[in-house]
């Protein structure tokens, strides 16, 4: 057995077996994504970028209920509402701060008419910090412009709920 | 008159030779580092430039921009000078270095010793980052690497006697034309093997890289540096570890001698040889670098002082046995 183990280390065995086995690898395919290029599935559930969305006749969804600000643990979400003429309560101020958002996806949860979700984006990266306070111009912008992923994605989760 | 013009030919005759080391360090940084992705699966730089070949300027570029840091507590001109001397250092030694029989920038006859010199004096560089940063990462990590440097030199120096005593002369050129008829990996493998380790330690690459030993030292020498002398830190070591890798070819895998002196072999010019035997050794440096786990210092030291030295003296005691036994010296 000692004999064995003189053997192996004299002539370095474990490591000629080593690197044999690290060239083998190496012609393997990758395991990694080619990132930019190339992104990996993301689920229905996934808690990116904030979004307000719309009814399809464009009318906001959001009734300004603050259920949302009520339960946000990072206090992020900033509300500000009015009656409006036909009598329906609007937000007129629906300000989330990026920077404080922790991304539990609890304004999602709350919210009884869909109106802030979060997205599949996760890429929303900026030079400085004042565009990470979105305000409501921003965040519609959001829904409109990924609607039909929010639309799908919702309905995907809809069993499990 | 005159002197300006030996004045600029000499000039033009060292960017010939520098200028292919500092693009093909640059080169070197990029295929380590893809090697090393490789192993683990992954696909590591490949985005800037055809394969990401030119990753490594892009970094480089950034060091620039970056700014310099200079602790208060440093000693300033130390602190500035320690990166300068390491990349001289490792870019100086080259001037012996035959590319092929007439593509040599200084033929001197004690060429071997004077990379032998100017390898030792890569100490001072990291001695002097680490002392001067004032600063107890930097200092152990130096600490550590002067010992390592140090231990291993010894061990390389005898290996060298080696290959001396089968040439009878210290000239590089001469080193690789007495290989003309045998490679000297064959009848020296285990004093190749042993030079290899040996030139990884000394080059503080992994399993040997103890110096920046990141779960202990941060980065060792290199913590308090950053920007410009960082990057020129960075430079030197793999300067050095290509110059290692060209030390190696030449004293033991026949320089810029075709392995075969067939017309085949012949047709490829004599620099490329050598250039393929650096890229063969260093493709070794790169893979180690990412199939093995770090040496304990105390492991470290027993192999060098305990292990590789008496090895290779008891071999330069065989090697001169066997060449007088059979009146194999060489004679100049």
């Amino acid at each position: 057995m000692n004999i064995i183990r003189i053997f192996k280390t004299v002539f370095l065995i474990d490591f000629l077996t080593g690197l044999l086995i690290a060239i083998k690898e190496s012609f393997k395919p990758k395991k990694t994504l080619n990132y930019p290029f190339e992104k990996g599935k993301i689920s229905p559930r996934y808690r990116g970028e904030h979004a307000l969305r719309r009814y399809p006749n464009g009318e906001e969804r959001c009734i300004a209920c603050k259920l949302c600000e009520a339960v946000c643990p990072a206090q992020a979400i900033t509300i500000e509402s009015t009656a409006r003429e036909d009598g329906s309560r609007k937000t007129t101020r629906y300000d989330i701060d990026m920077l404080k958002c922790i991304y539990c996806g609890l304004c999602e949860e709350s919210c009884p008419v869909d109106a802030i979700v979060q997205g599949p984006n996760f890429e929303f990266a900026t030079h400085t910090r004042e565009e990470l306070y979105y305000n409501k111009e921003k965040l519609l912008e959001n829904g409109d412009r990924w609607e039909n992923v929010l639309a799908a994605n919702i309905k995907a989760d809809n069993p499990y709920r | 008159m005159e002197y300006i013009v030996l004045l600029f030919s000499e000039i033009y005759k060292i960017l010939y030779v520098l200028i292919p080391v500092l693009v093909s360090v640059a080169m070197i940084v990029w295929l380590d580092r893809r090697i090393w992705a490789f192993v683990q699966k992954r696909r590591g730089p490949n985005v800037v430039g055809p394969f990401g070949l030119f990753q490594t300027l892009a970094d480089a570029l950034k060091y620039i921009f970056k700014e310099i840091i200079i602790p208060a507590s440093s000693n300033k001109i130390i602190f500035i000078l320690a990166p300068i001397v390491t990349m001289t250092l490792a870019l100086i030694a080259w001037a012996v270095i035959p590319f092929s029989e007439d593509y040599v920038l200084a033929d001197i006859n004690v060429g071997i010793l004077y990379i032998f010199a100017i390898s030792s004096l890569g100490v001072y560089g990291i001695i002097m980052g680490g002392w001067a940063s004032n600063s107890k990462y930097p200092f152990l990590g130096s600490i550590r690497s002067a010992a390592q440097m140090v231990s291993y030199e010894v061990s390389i120096g005898v290996i060298i006697i080696n290959v001396l005593l089968c040439v009878g002369s210290l000239n590089l050129s001469d080193i690789v034309l007495a290989q003309e008829k045998i490679w000297f990996v064959i009848p020296l493998f285990p004093m190749f093997v042993i030079f290899f380790i040996s030139s990884l330690a000394e080059t503080n690459r992994p399993p040997f890289d103890l110096p920046e030993a990141e779960a202990e030292l941060v980065a060792g020498y290199q913590t308090e540096y950053s920007g410009m002398m960082y990057a020129m830190f960075w430079l030197g070591e793999y300067a050095n570890i290509l110059l290692m890798c060209a030390l190696g070819s030449i004293l033991f895998l026949g320089g810029w001698l075709a392995p075969l002196d067939t017309p085949l072999f012949e047709m490829i010019p004599p620099p490329a040889w050598l250039i393929l035997k650096i890229l063969f050794l260093f493709v070794l440096f790169a893979l180690i670098k990412a199939i093995v786990p770090r040496y304990r210092y105390d492991q470290l030291m027993r192999l060098g002082w305990k292990v590789f030295l008496p090895f290779s003296l008891i071999w330069v005691v065989l090697t001169s046995g066997y060449l007088l036994y059979f009146d194999l010296l060489p004679v100049y």
